[in-house]
């Protein structure tokens, strides 16, 4: 007959699921047995559902990310040392060491530092769909990557760029699959367990972003029933989510919309779908710039840095990093005054003392 | 009329016994009618048992058993005529049905899925392209976009109200200006140079995969169903037409002969045209039915299953096309774990995509069945050996960091893997015209094989139960 399943290989794949699962309904157990496979699933589940509890409650404390590597012992310490995560790094060197000499060592096409850093953060690292080559990124995070790559290999281009989500940049790090991580990272305590971070390049806070037109005044009671948009694995989300336990953010603020990254909170905001973003100031200001009707409500509630992230164990190439810094905060033509005056002056303002990071404090020691 | 005058009848009982009852006397040219009174009712009597009790009575006398003959010779040509007619209809209609409904429509679903994945490939290439959109890819995208509406009102206006089918087509109908309406945000803010256009492309990509073709699959398939049902329904065999044709054949064989012992004549006429016009309807519908089978068996074997690979071969290339895009526009964004090693997530779908294809295209070659099928497969093949060749290139350039490159060699000008694609595309195009126009040759050709049958079969069982009657009443007539 003509009625024979058809192909195998379709693309259509779930059709074929259902006919091939439909007729076989024979080896049901019968009798006792079925009813001891039923008490066995029920049994199953329950303890399925315990474990899945368990690691449940596990993950909602910030240790989740945290790598085996780091003992108890050695996280217990950081905790109790961690009250400014900022000025947690290694003091600057230009000596080489082993991190550094495997990067130098890439032969030929892939003699590059390979750098994760965003696409989608305007001005910051963003593509300029018109400017002529199309696959260029740029802004000032891209201006950094650039400065580190001449230091370190001595051409400002040999860098392979890869376009991290915001919840990818600690994983990114760890797996090795980037040498380091610049992309308006906030240097905070919980990561600092996981990564090893420079010497802060910028200073920022979260601020609330809402249309014009909004009732929202700022991070206030104004956001009681509001529906706000962060990006997921952000500091943005674990600061609201602090704070709405605390009180500070009133408890029927829904902060359930999380997203890849957090220029599609400003898709999510024009759309209608949530009535704020928050995000780091530096960020929201870039959202405000490409949408005229919307603006930045309040002053920022928190005080951030963004470092540049690195493996735990890359001592030499944090303290080189820290060392590129000092330069880059120094110089006058191509270092951090000149790109904050090309990128961030028009969406953050003309004065930058805002945006200074404070004088470095290297207090790691190991 | 001919009815025996029944003196006091059972009440409500004169009318005619119910259909279970055997036939009952037809209105033959005389008067005469089985004579005695009945006996007094003294019980009640059901019409049937009444009914029987004629019967039997009347069999006792050669011309009541020729009434009762002839009845049934009657009985059974017309009762062979119209199951004829009625089983025919459902299968000539059910065979209307392939060729004119659910094979089209079917290939309506499998375009509306394949112009919502390709609009969706031309929006990331112009994406990846930059603000200045190439008129190539937004002419493509915008035709795409023109097929897919045009054939979910054609799809529409062939689902049944309230069916699952008409429930995706609204879904499809609502979701694709909102999909629209993203991308054309996305290209404005490209022109203005803003990165949230690519934000609105991931939207729209997003929702493109998750829910518009998610949804265009399932009508594929719930009209893929109904083709193969309609199949179902056009090509069993007539059984009961069949039996009932042998049956009235076997009966007036023996009414003949029956005839011949008694009178030593050999022919009735009446009869003999009876006989005649019975064996020429069973066999027209047994050669009619045979002939629409084959023509219909043919069409699903070589255009229905050829068709399904080459649609589902064109869907992996395009897939795998989307995917090859996406990976330059994610940018190692998102990675996939398959035993110890890390790959990139968009990378390895194409792969997949990639074997999809190569397995669909090997297929397709084993079924084609003419040169004219099968060279167009082999020309899509050899393109998708060069595409593999040229991507492993650009993902090359891509792992040495030269992103522009890697570009260049996808979506650039020459030499570039969107000419493999399009090749394979067009090439699989052209093999789908060729399968679809045998397709409609051998379905046709079934369909029309079973022109006329119910109304013919109907006419001439109208016919041959006039001769048998005709011929029972010259018999009859002889006992006046």
């Amino acid at each position: 007959m003509n009625t024979r399943v058809p192909d195998p290989q379709g693309a259509f794949g779930p059709e074929e699921a259902t006919r091939m699962t439909a007729p076989h309904p024979r080896t049901r157990p019968k009798g006792w047995g079925g009813v001891g496979a039923m008490a066995t699933a029920c049994v199953l589940a329950l303890v399925f559902a315990l474990v899945l509890t368990c690691t449940g409650s596990q993950g909602r404390s910030p240790a989740k990310t945290t790598g085996e590597s780091v003992s108890h012992a050695e996280r217990a310490q950081a905790d109790e040392e961690c009250t400014a995560p900022e000025k947690q790094t290694l003091a600057p060197s230009a000596a080489d060491g082993p991190t550094i000499a495997a990067i130098k060592s890439r032969r030929g096409e892939k003699r590059k530092l390979i750098v994760g850093v965003d696409q989608n953060s305007y001005r910051w690292g963003y593509r300029d769909p018109n400017s002529g080559e199309s696959g260029r990124l740029e802004g000032f995070d891209i201006d950094l990557v650039h400065r580190i790559a001449e230091d370190i290999l001595g051409d400002r281009d040999a860098v392979q760029f890869k376009a991290i989500p915001t919840d990818q940049r600690i994983p990114a790090i760890q797996a090795g699959r980037v040498d380091m991580v610049v992309r308006t990272m906030t240097i905070n305590c919980a990561r600092i367990r996981d990564v090893a971070f420079s010497a802060p390049y910028f200073k920022t806070g979260q601020q609330v972003l809402a249309p014009k037109s909004s009732p929202v005044t700022g991070y206030d009671a104004s956001l009681a029933d509001r529906e706000i948009c962060t990006a997921a694995g952000s500091t943005a989300y674990s600061t609201l989510e602090a704070d709405r336990k605390t009180g500070r953010l009133p408890e029927s603020a829904d902060i359930g919309t999380t997203v890849p990254n957090q220029l599609d909170c400003l898709v999510r905001l024009q759309l209608g779908e949530v009535d704020a973003v928050v995000t780091d100031g530096a960020l929201a200001a870039s959202q405000a710039a490409q949408d005229p009707t919307v603006e930045l409500k309040g002053a920022a509630f928190t005080t951030e840095y963004y470092g540049v992230a690195m493996k735990k164990d890359a001592d030499d190439l944090v303290r080189r990093v820290n060392r590129i810094l000092v330069d880059f905060r120094g110089d006058t033509a191509g270092g951090w005054e000149s790109s904050y005056a090309s990128w961030l002056s028009a969406t953050l303002g003309r004065d930058s003392a805002a945006s200074k990071p404070p004088a470095p404090q290297y207090l790691r020691t190991s | 009329m001919t009815h025996t005058p029944h003196s006091p009848a059972p009440p409500g009982h004169a009318a005619p016994a119910p259909p279970a009852a055997p036939p009952r006397h037809r209105p033959a040219p005389t008067a005469a009618s089985t004579p005695g009174a009945p006996p007094p009712p003294a019980v009640r009597r059901t019409a049937f048992a009444e009914g029987v009790d004629r019967l039997r009575r009347a069999a006792t006398t050669e011309p009541g058993r020729l009434r009762v003959i002839g009845a049934v010779l009657a009985a059974l040509v017309l009762a062979f005529g119209a199951v004829t007619a009625w089983q025919m209809t459902d299968r000539a209609a059910a065979a209307d049905d392939v060729l004119t409904g659910s094979q089209p429509l079917t290939s309506d679903a499998a375009d509306i899925y394949r112009s919502l994945a390709d609009a969706n490939t031309a929006a990331s290439s112009g994406f990846l392209a930059g603000g200045q959109e190439t008129a190539a890819s937004r002419d493509r995208y915008e035709k795409d976009i023109r097929t897919a509406a045009g054939k979910l009102v054609n799809a529409a206006a062939n689902s049944e109200p309230g069916s699952s089918s008409a429930e995706t087509i609204a879904e499809l109908n609502r979701l694709l200006p909102e999909y629209k309406g993203l991308v054309e945000r996305a290209r404005t803010y490209n022109r203005q140079g803003y990165p949230v256009g690519g934000a609105y492309l991931r939207y729209a990509n997003e929702k493109m995969q998750k829910e518009m073709l998610p949804a265009a699959e399932e009508l594929y398939t719930t009209e893929s169903r109904r083709l193969r049902s309609d199949y179902a329904d056009a090509t069993p065999y007539p059984w009961a037409a069949i039996a009932l044709g042998v049956l009235a054949l076997a009966a007036l064989g023996w009414a003949q002969r029956r005839t011949y012992l008694h009178t030593h004549r050999v022919f009735n006429h009446g009869l003999v045209a009876a006989t005649v016009t019975a064996a020429v309807v069973l066999l027209w519908l047994t050669a009619g039915h045979t002939l629409a089978r084959s023509g219909l068996h043919d069409s699903y074997d070589h255009g229905v299953r050829s068709l399904d690979v080459l649609h589902d071969a064109r869907i992996a290339s395009l897939k795998a096309r989307g995917n090859e895009n996406l990976t330059l526009v994610a940018r190692g964004a998102e990675t996939t774990k398959v035993g110890e090693e890390t790959f990139d997530a968009y990378d390895h779908d194409f792969g997949r995509d990639m074997d999809t294809l190569a397995k669909g295209l090997a297929r397709a070659e084993r079924l084609a069945d003419d040169d004219r099928g099968t060279k167009p497969v082999s020309s899509a093949v050899s393109d998708m050996t060069e595409w593999k060749k040229r991507h492993a290139a650009a993902r090359e350039q891509d792992e040495n960091g030269n992103y522009q490159q890697a570009l260049d060699m996808v979506i650039g000008a020459e030499g570039a893997t969107g000419e493999c694609f399009d090749s394979v595309d067009r090439n699989l195009a052209a093999a789908l015209a060729h399968e679809e126009t045998e397709f409609r040759q051998a379905a046709g050709d079934g369909r029309d094989a079973l022109t006329g049958l119910p109304l013919g079969a109907a006419a001439c069982a109208v016919l041959g139960a006039a001769g048998a009657v005709l011929g029972i009443g010259r018999r009859l007539s002889e006992y006046r």
